[in-house]
């Protein structure tokens, strides 16, 4: 049996160990925000936060979750509702798939650096697709949300 | 009862017109007995046409008929209605439509939506409106023409009392149907042209919205198929035995390939309770083929053959004057050969469908799909049932491209569910995306111009040989149709007195089907490098050269009944100029390129400025600029022209499709590469304002853009590139 907090709530799972973690959040838990796009970690769709880390869900075996709180897209509001006020704002997304893992990205980026350059984005949001080719506002939108959000 | 229903009996609505290039629907908005109130009332919801119901409390429920995909499709449409109709967009939620002819063409693809259905919106709300207005009239038993509406209201204007929309949805039910009720002037509009947001950007913002893989019904089984590498392979034999020893592996199916243009390839299907063990007990199975004739399909003999084709006389599609004559005459000719590998859509969500073939013969499809009729129809033709007996629920789409306009994998899962008894959802994995798809075609160009001793172009040559998307639905004749030559070949926007333009043999041994902008990429692509190159032995500036290319302002009339106007393409190449800042000083090793493009009945110019630093490619502005006619969501064009430079940059960076023995060779996102945000460049739109009707927008943006690199990294560097990608030329 393997606990998963998912977005502060805990589940017992009880599935193979090795199922990667995308299919347990989609198939087994039921929440569906978190998408599947290759499989190898190629193109981020899968992204979540795995205490506080992006990582690749379609390649991460439960397994190695067993424990760790995980923050998916549905929990983001919880997080860092500022920016997704700021991506609706925007019109950031086109057909929305991959938003979820440049959300989650946004979201591990902006938690370590609260004013992040155009070559920190670069950096952070490199790994995540987008074949409808939001990047442009995806970066205006995450300059956007730190100004919004910076402590200073 | 669904009261949708019970309208559609009365058939509101009739489609008229046949156009070349397709079907142009009007709709008469109206009962089929006109002198007859509309029953339709059921004391809660006015409903005056298919697309609109209007509740007591106010709430509007307006109907999107045509696939979101990223194209805004669902905000732009019902924004139309909301505004002929003086609705409060604050009180509209938008329903999908299911896949049915009542709702007319419902085909989300050739950038037609708003070119259809700008129109009929407009006429559907306005409608409603003066139904409205009339039902005020009679509530108050008042002249209508002291009414008016406004923001959800009816207003009288002599003594400003006002009466609510969700009021009138009684008395408006028993109101008659206008004929022609008046539309709006556009200086009233207020939802039109103003960049609505997306009535669905909130959603998108938290992982709510359901696309396809979305879909969770009770007892439903996972499916993954494994189909034959090479295109119409068959199965041979299987052993299922390793497959059916994964966890949670229910069973393992052939299913049948089905011979139609968006049937099935058919395979062996493995049946699991979750993705994950569809996915893994497919990689176990064992399967032997008959691989059938496209085995032979290798591409570097395959595109050397296509390029010999285009170096002999091919079959002529046009020619006017006498090119023979003017090559003989020319101070100087030009000739050049293009070569472009096979593309695939990889949207970032994998074709994928949910189905449920139920006990009473019944079936349910939900799936992201760009055509619904065409994908129920296909189900229809697979359980050779009556279509009252499908329903297809169109879910939100996770990209297109084209891809998903070929419901294939729509009849794979209801093949499935019918076998096991139960509801079945199919997923391909990225590589069944990438292996099986319907590909855009590879090509081969031949090019030869001549030039007079004032450098003007006096003879023009052109020949292409690509696989065509009509094998795909007939025998293959191995040349390509006439769709496709005018998509860039026939009906260059240049005023040239001799031009021949021929076809040369190449047969299809893939699916090859439309993808963003279709033909256009491959005949863009040529025509604005070789303007390009003519331009440089001429010894003009390329602008300039282009512009007079172009020639005198003119109508050029097309069946279509849209019809060429040169005067808005020199104006979008001028404006590009402009906002580019054309002939400025610009730094070492940088270049601007230009290219440009009609397409899709709208007229676009984009000029890109590269730099080329130690052997590598840097993108560092796109600007272009579109004239679509009416522009109906200014922040949707605007989006979709940016996504269109990154689409027309990740092609021209890394795009290639390649054959060996019949597979395809690439995977997955590793070896066919996508634009990343490291290389996305500043990209700025400018939307001509025009109040003509409007034209596509969501393709036409992409055909200048591989080009207009081309011609940038030309002068940056006076190196010249034929072919893409350019990652074969170690620039990327």
């Amino acid at each position: 049996m393997i606990t998963l907090t998912i977005n502060t709530k805990e589940y017992q799972i009880d599935t193979e160990t090795d199922m990667p973690l995308l299919w347990v959040i989609r198939d087994v838990v039921g929440l569906t925000g978190t998408k599947y796009g290759c499989g190898k970690g190629l193109c981020g769709a899968c992204t979540v936060l795995v205490d506080g880390n992006p990582v690749r869900s379609c390649l991460t075996p439960v397994s190695s979750a067993n424990g760790k709180n995980i923050l998916t897209i549905e929990g983001v509001e919880n997080e860092n509702k500022v920016l997704q006020e700021v991506w609706e704002d925007l019109n950031v997304p086109q057909c929305g798939y991959c938003q979820s893992g440049q959300i989650i990205s946004a979201v591990a980026l902006l938690d370590k650096n609260e004013n992040p350059t155009d070559a920190d984005i670069d950096g952070a949001m490199s790994g995540n697709i987008c074949r409808c080719g939001t990047y442009q506002r995806i970066r205006t939108a995450i300059h956007k949300t730190a100004t919004l959000t910076k402590t200073e | 009862m669904n009261p949708i229903q019970k309208i559609t009996r009365r058939s509101f609505i009739q489609s008229v017109g046949l156009a070349s290039g397709g079907l142009i629907i009007a709709c008469t908005i109206r009962s089929s007995d006109k002198k007859e109130p509309i029953k339709a009332f059921n004391g809660k919801t006015f409903e005056p046409n298919l697309f609109i119901q209007l509740k007591d409390n106010g709430q509007l429920i307006l109907l999107a008929s045509r696939s979101e995909m990223g194209n805004g499709v669902r905000t732009s449409l019902t924004s139309v209605i909301a505004d002929e109709m003086d609705a409060d967009w604050q009180l509209v939620s938008v329903k999908q439509a299911t896949g049915d002819a009542k709702f007319m063409d419902q085909n989300t693809d050739g950038s037609r939506s708003i070119r259809y259905l700008f129109e009929p919106m407009r006429k559907m709300g306005a409608t409603a409106k003066a139904m409205l207005i009339t039902a005020a009239a009679i509530k108050w038993q008042v002249d209508e023409s002291i009414l008016k509406a406004e923001n959800h209201y009816v207003i009288n204007t002599t003594n400003n009392k006002k009466i609510f929309y969700g009021d009138l949805v009684k008395e408006a039910a028993t109101v008659a149907i206008p004929d022609n009720p008046t539309l709006k002037e556009r200086k009233d509009f207020k939802y039109i042209g103003k960049g609505l947001k997306s009535i669905d950007g909130a959603g998108f913002a938290t992982g709510k919205p359901k696309y396809g893989m979305d879909i969770k019904l009770d007892n439903m089984k996972y499916a993954a198929v494994m189909r034959c590498p090479v295109t119409f392979g068959t199965v041979k034999n299987f052993d299922k035995t390793k497959a059916m020893a994964v966890k949670g592996v229910i069973d393992v199916i052939e299913i049948p390939k089905i011979n139609r243009p968006f049937g099935t390839l058919g395979g062996i299907a493995v049946i699991a309770e979750n993705t994950w063990a569809a996915f893994k007990g497919k990689e176990a199975l064992t399967v032997e083929w008959n691989y059938g004739d496209n085995k032979n399909y290798t591409s570097d003999v395959y595109n050397k053959m296509i390029l010999e084709n285009v170096h002999k006389k091919g079959k002529e599609v046009r020619n006017d004057g006498n090119v023979t004559k003017a090559f003989k005459n020319a101070a100087h000719i030009v000739e050049s050969t293009f070569q472009l590998p096979h593309l695939v859509h990889a949207p970032m969500e994998v074709p994928n469908a949910t189905a449920w073939v139920k006990e009473d013969g019944t079936c349910e499809v939900w799936a992201p799909v760009q055509a619904p009729q065409t994908a129920r129809k296909e189900v229809v033709a697979f359980l050779d049932t009556k279509k009252e007996n499908v329903t297809v629920n169109v879910t939100f789409l996770g990209g297109g491209f084209g891809r998903k306009s070929k419901p294939d994998f729509v009849v794979e899962a209801v093949a499935i569910s019918k076998a096991i008894n139960a509801p079945a959802q199919v997923v391909w994995t990225r590589e069944d995306d990438i292996h099986h798809s319907y590909y855009h075609a590879v090509s081969a160009q031949y090019m030869k111009g001549a030039l007079d001793k004032n450098g003007n172009v006096t003879g023009w040559l052109h020949r292409v040989a690509y696989p065509s998307i009509a094998s795909t639905f007939a025998p293959d004749t191995g040349y390509a149709a006439g769709f496709e030559f005018g998509q860039g070949l026939v009906n260059i926007p240049y005023k040239i007195e001799n031009v021949r333009c021929e076809n040369g043999k190449a047969p299809a041994h893939l699916r090859i089907g439309w993808f963003r902008s279709v033909i256009n990429i491959i005949q863009s692509f040529s025509v604005n490098i070789f303007v390009d190159e003519l331009a440089a032995k001429a010894q003009k500036d390329p602008l300039q050269f282009r512009l007079n290319l172009i020639g005198e302002d003119r109508i050029e009339k097309s069946k279509s009944g849209y019809h060429f106007n040169s005067a808005k393409l020199k104006n979008v190449l001028k404006k590009v100029a402009k906002n580019a800042e054309y002939g400025k000083e610009l730094p070492a090793g940088h270049g601007l390129g230009i290219a440009m493009h009609y397409s899709f009945f709208s007229y676009i110019a984009s000029i890109i400025e590269v730099s080329i630093k130690e052997g590598k490619l840097k993108v560092h502005n796109i600007h272009s600029v579109i004239d679509c006619g009416t522009a109906v969501n200014t922040d949707t064009i605007a989006s979709q022209m940016q996504g269109a430079a990154v689409f027309g940059m990740s092609l021209a960076y890394y795009g290639k499709i390649t054959a060996k023995d019949g597979a395809i060779e690439q995977s997955n996102y590793d070896n066919y590469q996508m634009l990343r945000m490291k290389d996305v460049p500043e990209i700025h739109i400018e939307i001509v304002e025009s109040t003509d009707r409007p034209t596509g927008v969501g393709e036409p943006g992409v055909p200048p853009i591989a080009p207009a690199i081309i011609n940038a990294i030309y002068n940056a560097t006076g190196k010249r590139y034929y072919s893409l990608p350019l990652t074969d030329h170690g620039l990327v």
